[in-house]
């Protein structure tokens, strides 16, 4: 790709991670727009951000009420044809009620906002985000929720770990995925999952919170920057958009 | 004519419930050692209108499926009357 990935940015009333990716759009020479929830059209975006916060104020269940955004069924159409999505904290609860990713994020088991520099363990490094990772290996991204422990029935959690689908879990610094590692009493310690091709990926953690040093880490810069490569080695994506 | 729906939004059985449980401790440590289970949930009031009961009845269903119930963790269940506060007078 010879020009600067064009990633929309969608903003609902209560978005409030938006600016933060905008700003690291910059660092990364991202061409960022922010796209508003009552827009139709996300024009010729070549790939989509749910930023975190609390769309529409989360009111009845995160997320609930932000899928029937006017944006969304555009953010659908595109995961659907295989765009690149990122989905972010209250991004990624958003995807679960649009079952655009399966499950859906509860209340944490301990009732308390948690907001902490957290290690996760990468289990799969696939997929439009995660390429510039390597499986096994622990990055530090900060969580800010209070509404993150992930939930599906068992057949789901075991459809998703048969098809390498759960490619983040909480963990400590050394790797290991023990209860006291879990923030949120997610089931089996479920961070972050893809959808079957790879090109949509939920997480609760802020990578665009660890772009700088200055605030303690640039791991999430290793997740936002991964998009150049999977959109070069995109053919379908390529002659669609470029 | 106006129709009112109560409707219960409950977690289904089976998941945490760390709301539950933290209000089942309150209660234990007030005395009410019996208490053995808590299940926290929603109540939602509708006041809508609908031509019958059935018109109703398959409107509220509607609701809750598209909207008010997540059934990836939730179910629904409600209760469907006359609204006849407003024909009487009565401010609820």
């Amino acid at each position: 790709m010879t020009r600067a990935p064009r990633v929309a940015v969608i903003v609902f009333p209560g978005t409030w991670s938006d600016r933060d990716f905008a700003d690291v759009a910059g660092l990364i020479g991202w061409d960022a727009r922010l796209v508003w929830h009552a827009d139709a059209d996300l024009g010729d975006a070549d790939a989509v951000v749910l930023p975190g916060g609390f769309a529409h104020g989360d009111h009845l269940r995160t997320g609930a009420i932000a899928r029937f955004s006017p944006v969304m069924r555009a953010v659908e159409a595109f995961a659907a044809a295989g765009g690149a999505v990122l989905g972010s904290c209250n991004g990624f609860q958003i995807l679960t009620e649009a079952g655009i990713l399966p499950g859906v994020l509860l209340r944490n088991d301990h009732l308390e906002f948690r907001c902490d520099w957290q290690p996760l363990r990468v289990e799969h490094a696939v997929g439009a985000w995660l390429g510039g990772l390597t499986a096994g290996e622990v990055i530090r991204l900060p969580i800010s929720h209070g509404e993150g422990r992930y939930y599906a029935d068992e057949a789901t959690l075991d459809q998703l770990e048969a098809t390498g689908r759960v490619v983040l879990r909480y963990a400590e610094e050394d790797g290991r995925v023990t209860p006291d590692a879990n923030p949120n009493g997610s089931l089996r310690s479920i961070a972050g999952i893809v959808n079957e091709r790879g090109n949509v990926l939920g997480l609760m953690p802020h990578p665009e919170r660890a772009a700088e040093a200055e605030v303690g880490g640039t791991d999430g810069l290793r997740i936002l920057r991964a998009l150049d490569g999977w959109l070069v080695a995109q053919p379908a994506a390529a002659e669609r958009r470029l | 004519m106006r129709w009112l729906a109560e409707v219960h939004v409950r977690l289904q059985p089976g998941i945490a419930d760390p709301e539950g449980q933290t209000i089942a401790g309150g209660l234990r440590a007030l005395g009410f050692e019996g208490v053995a289970d808590v299940r926290a949930g929603k109540l939602l009031r509708l006041t809508f209108e609908a031509t019958d009961r059935q018109a109703a009845e398959a409107a509220v269903a509607q609701m809750c499926s598209r909207l008010l119930a997540n059934p990836v963790m939730e179910t629904a269940d409600w209760e469907l009357s006359a609204d006849e506060t407003v024909a009487v007078g009565i401010q609820s």
